[in-house]
């Protein structure tokens, strides 16, 4: 051995003159940025609450009699209200919050991985399969996503499931262009050029070189997705695309107790306000994510 | 500082993280005192870069003279402080880093002097030649109108047609061919040597007293180092400047230097003539330096190599000698007691008890073709 | 004579925007052996390199493996001869992926040859205790380590599969000439101890001269001279591997420093690539391509100048620089 142990503890980070680190260095922060606990705390109960919603809910999903219809909020025993079939407004949420959170999460998920897959692919292949991927999925990129989920539901019916499979197949371009770029970026780096040469095949090299770096990436923007995808299942069940009624979801919520706007605007407002939040929420926690994950993408020296 | 008032400053400012503050738009209007000759002397030169979480020393106080026509290479690996000395002594760096010391050209204190007098300084007094070409000439403009700019605002020249012709004739001097054609050209249309050479006349546009080159070479091929090297003699020759020359090359030292200053992590370890720094060290991080650079005639596997590796900036042991984890002399008290350079020869220091003034074995360079036929 | 372990004829590489990087480039290695090439930028040893490693294809000619023509193979076959045939690349904190640990990086090359899984712990360990990295390390990730820790690692990687041949693409220009030192000797050894041949890359003359038992030279995509490194030494016999020894720099000596700049690439010079600048040259310089010539009857010193044998060299013909 021609090193001779130094005793002088812990390494010194790299050096050789200005030490360029590449795109995309990450490491862990000491310290969790109040970007992921708020939002991610929120979340958790939520998620939680809407999982085990037959023991936090005080009612029912559809239970209701006409003679408690369009309480207000603060009302003894509905904290949030009544909507117009006199069903407890606090409870709908909780238990709507299962199709709306399925039908935001579930096609970031499947789209994520299938856009993913169609990014790597297309990026590390020839010219050929790059360009018969990218093209396909500009098709579908080019159209307005909402106008695009809506159209997709409306030709699948209603339905959750529907609704999840629309979304999904919305979301998979954006997430595949995401994916090719952060490829793309990194094709020609040193150590994919020394993968290279190691002679591994590509689809080794696409899953342990490529996917490390770009997974961390992909998830802060799938994380921030989410939020849009809430918003658009909102948008779906409020159009009657969603779960049949009388279950209750939050864009449908919104379309029932609109009908009643005029004799008590205030309920109203408590699902749009639930869609908002909780589609801000994974916004922050998408922010919060990138700076926990110390993601830069400049060269830093 | 928007980009519009960065191209008015004297191109040789390259580091954008550490800009200098706002600079005036008076051009001249209150000239600094001028040195009256051209001694660079430099005294307990400490540098200290201020973040958020931490400070880091760069420099630990550290002190030289360049004197007027001779050539003092300061010499270092990575993080030794060497570059940001030389950038130090020239208040090239924001009021984010905190600078101790005294530096005089001259007579003229420059840490004295306001920002607007150092300005006038600068470029007229005392130049740089800055290691990277590319990110030191304004892609934008033509080289002879950088040229130009110097000279106009340091008042060489005033009119523009006298500025230009100035121009061409300073890139005469530094060795381009067909000059007329590169005062007309824009940087990406020379070559990385030529380049090179049009940031020295820049430099040298208005005479300074003292010229400051930070690795001027290292980016450049060997053939053309050479060039650039001999250049610098000629100039030297010529304008009778002071240089003082940033490298990690040994072989530059060797080359260049009438003095030659070792840095290590911030301190200067060894001072002393060129030939005898770099010939019989008496610092033992010097002599493994030296002993650690391959020749034609070492054996193979043989070379000395120095153990571990070069601490980063401001990250050295501050209890006793920062070589001492490294050093094969060391001994208990060299990581107590900090060294302080004692005099080992005529006008020659080292910072370095243990090895009394010589390291054992002589480093001699190997003879070179010229010697041995 | 033993067999060359690697042989490569007239290797050609034109780049799409029309610059001729390589321009019939043929090089011998024989086991256990260390070639040098050595030239300043745009010479095209980097592309050389790169061309031998299979991962550029060349324009012409062929490069052959232990007897074995690597350009036709393909699947198994080449991954078998890339298991032989392994790279240390230049910058050690880009060539190694910033996510995965040293660790990670140079089992990744072992499960690529398909080494058997419960091997791969052991011998990772074992490569980084032989290159000494402390295994305190061993589960850190790249930005955490210095230069020259992190080319023990890349060197660490390219020996993991046993390989008989190492491609060192400027393996040491990016170190500390400190570290530098560390980082050669641990090269010699491994050479010593393993019998691995070095193809090493460099524009550091010193650096070549002191580890090559060969060296070439190559100047605008030609190789220009050929000899055993101390005879190259002693007796360059090409106008510009003289100016190249003449440049490095030193103290005060006679000094054949060139005129004008490199050409560049996308536009060389007719005939001979070196005319422009070479204090020799003569109107014969351009009409062709100058053919190589075994020096003083040497055959292992070839050097490719239409004025060798007259009797004149470089420095002679200048006098003082």
């Amino acid at each position: 051995m021609s090193a001779i142990e130094i005793p002088t503890g812990n390494a010194a980070p790299g050096r050789g003159g200005a030490a360029a680190v590449l795109a995309g260095t990450h490491r862990v922060r000491r310290h969790v940025p109040l970007t992921v606990v708020i939002p991610g705390a929120f979340l958790a109960i939520v998620i939680l609450a809407a999982i085990f919603a037959p023991l936090v809910a005080p009612y029912g999903p559809t239970t209701g009699s006409i003679s408690e219809r369009l309480m207000a909020v603060g009302s003894p025993g509905h904290l949030l209200g009544t909507d117009g079939q006199g069903r407890d407004i606090l409870s709908r949420l909780i238990w709507g919050a299962r199709p709306t959170l399925l039908e935001g999460i579930l096609p970031v998920v499947v789209a994520g991985v299938i856009g993913t897959v169609l990014g790597v692919v297309a990026s590390l292949s020839g010219r050929k399969v790059h360009t018969l991927i990218m093209r396909t999925l500009d098709v579908l990129y080019s159209f307005p996503a909402v106008l695009l989920a809506i159209a997709l539901a409306a030709a699948l019916g209603a339905g959750v499931v529907n609704a999840i499979v629309a979304l999904t197949i919305v979301l998979i371009a954006p997430i595949a262009r995401v994916a090719e770029t952060e490829v793309a970026r990194m094709r020609s780096s040193d150590f994919m050029e020394a993968a290279r040469a190691s002679g591994a095949s590509w689809p080794r090299i696409a899953r342990r070189q490529v996917l490390p770096i770009i997974a961390p990436v992909l998830l802060v923007y799938c994380t921030a997705l989410v939020g849009l995808a809430i918003v658009f299942a909102g948008g779906l069940s409020f159009l009657g695309l969603g779960i049949a009624p009388p279950h209750p979801e939050w864009g449908s919520m919104l379309n029932e107790l609109d009908q009643d706007l005029y004799n008590q605007p205030v309920l109203a407002l408590i699902p749009a306000a639930m869609i908002f939040v909780t589609s801000v929420a994974f916004n922050v926690l998408g922010d919060g994510l990138r700076d926990l994950l110390d993601i830069h993408s400049e060269t830093v020296s | 500082m928007s980009i519009a008032t960065r191209i008015h400053t004297p191109p040789d400012i390259s580091d954008a993280r550490l800009e200098t503050p706002r600079p005036s738009r008076h051009r001249g209007s209150r000239p600094a005192p001028a040195p009256t000759e051209g001694t660079l002397k430099v005294e307990d030169l400490a540098v200290t870069f201020r973040s958020k979480r931490k400070a880091v020393e760069a420099v630990r106080g550290i002190s030289f003279t360049v004197e007027a026509g001779k050539t003092l290479v300061l010499l270092g690996e990575s993080g030794s402080g060497k570059s940001v000395s030389a950038r130090a002594v020239m208040r090239l760096y924001s009021d984010a880093v905190t600078i101790t010391g005294r530096a005089t050209l001259g007579g003229v204190d420059l840490f004295d002097l306001d920002e607007r007098a150092m300005q006038s300084l600068r470029g007229r007094d005392i130049a740089l030649v800055p290691q990277d070409a590319s990110g030191s000439l304004d892609p934008l403009r033509r080289v002879g109108s950088q040229i130009a700019e110097v000279l106009r605002r340091h008042e060489v020249e005033h009119g523009r047609k006298a500025a230009r012709q100035r121009a061409a004739d300073l890139l005469a001097q530094v060795g381009i061919p067909d000059p007329a054609r590169a005062v007309r050209s824009y940087p990406h249309e020379l070559s990385g040597g030529m380049r090179q050479r049009a940031l020295i006349a820049i430099a040298i546009a208005c005479e300074p007293k003292v010229l400051v080159a930070d690795e001027p070479t290292t980016a450049l091929d060997v053939t053309i180092q050479a060039q650039v090297l001999e250049l610098f003699a000629q100039l030297q020759q010529d304008l009778g400047m002071g240089l003082l020359l940033v490298t990690h090359d040994v072989g530059v030292g060797r080359q260049m230097a009438d003095r030659v200053a070792v840095m290590y992590a911030g301190r200067l370890v060894e001072e002393g003539p060129g030939a005898t720094v770099l010939g019989e060290s008496a610092h033992p991080y010097t002599a493994g330096l030296l002993r650690a650079v391959p020749t034609p005639e070492t054996p193979r596997g043989q070379l000395q190599a120095i153990p571990g590796q070069p601490p980063a900036a401001g990250e050295a042991v501050d209890t006793g000698c920062s070589f001492a984890p490294r050093c094969v002399f060391a001994v208990d008290a060299c990581r107590t007691e900090r060294p302080d350079l004692v005099p080992v020869g005529t006008s020659h220091w080292a910072a370095c008890p243990v090895v009394h003034g010589r390291v054992p074995v002589e480093v001699g360079s190997p003879p070179t073709k010229a010697e041995a036929s | 004579m033993t067999t060359p372990i690697l042989l490569a004829e007239h290797l050609s590489k034109r780049f799409d925007n029309g610059v001729l990087a390589v321009d019939d480039v043929s090089l011998t290695v024989h086991p256990g052996e260390t070639v040098g090439i050595v030239g300043e930028s745009g010479c095209g040893k980097s592309t050389t390199g790169k061309l031998i490693l299979r991962l550029l294809e060349t324009d012409s000619g062929y490069v052959a493996f232990e007897g074995k023509n690597i350009g036709t193979m393909s699947g198994q076959r080449l991954q078998e001869v890339r298991k032989q045939l392994q790279l240390v690349p230049q910058n050690p904190q880009t060539s190694l992926n910033p996510r995965l640990t040293i660790t990670e990086a140079i089992a990744f090359n072992l499960r690529a040859h398909r080494w058997p899984k419960r091997d791969i712990g052991p011998r990772t360990a074992s490569l980084l205790d032989r290159v000494g990295v402390p295994s305190a390390y061993a589960h850190r990730y790249p930005h955490e380590l210095s230069g020259g820790q992190l080319q023990r690692v890349a060197i660490a990687r390219a020996l993991s599969t046993d390989p008989k041949l190492i491609v060192c693409d400027e393996a040491v220009s990016a170190l500390d000439k400190s570290v530098q030192a560390q980082v050669l000797n641990l090269l010699v050894e491994l050479q010593r101890d393993l019998g691995i041949a070095y193809l090493f890359i460099s524009h550091d003359l010193g650096v070549v001269e002191h580890l090559s038992d060969r060296v070439v030279v190559m100047y605008l995509g030609r190789i220009v001279e050929e000899s055993a490194a101390g005879e190259l030494w002693q007796r360059p016999a090409h106008p510009y591997t003289e100016a190249l020894f003449s440049s490095v720099p030193g103290p005060g000596r006679q000094r054949l420093v060139l005129t004008g700049d490199l050409p560049s690439p996308a536009h060389p010079p007719s005939g001979c690539g070196f005319r422009t600048r070479c204090p020799m040259a003569i109107g014969a310089c351009a009409e062709a391509r100058p053919e190589a010539v075994a020096i003083a009857g040497d055959i292992s010193h070839q050097a490719a100048c239409i004025r060798i044998g007259e009797g004149v060299t470089a420095a002679t013909r200048i006098g003082a620089a």
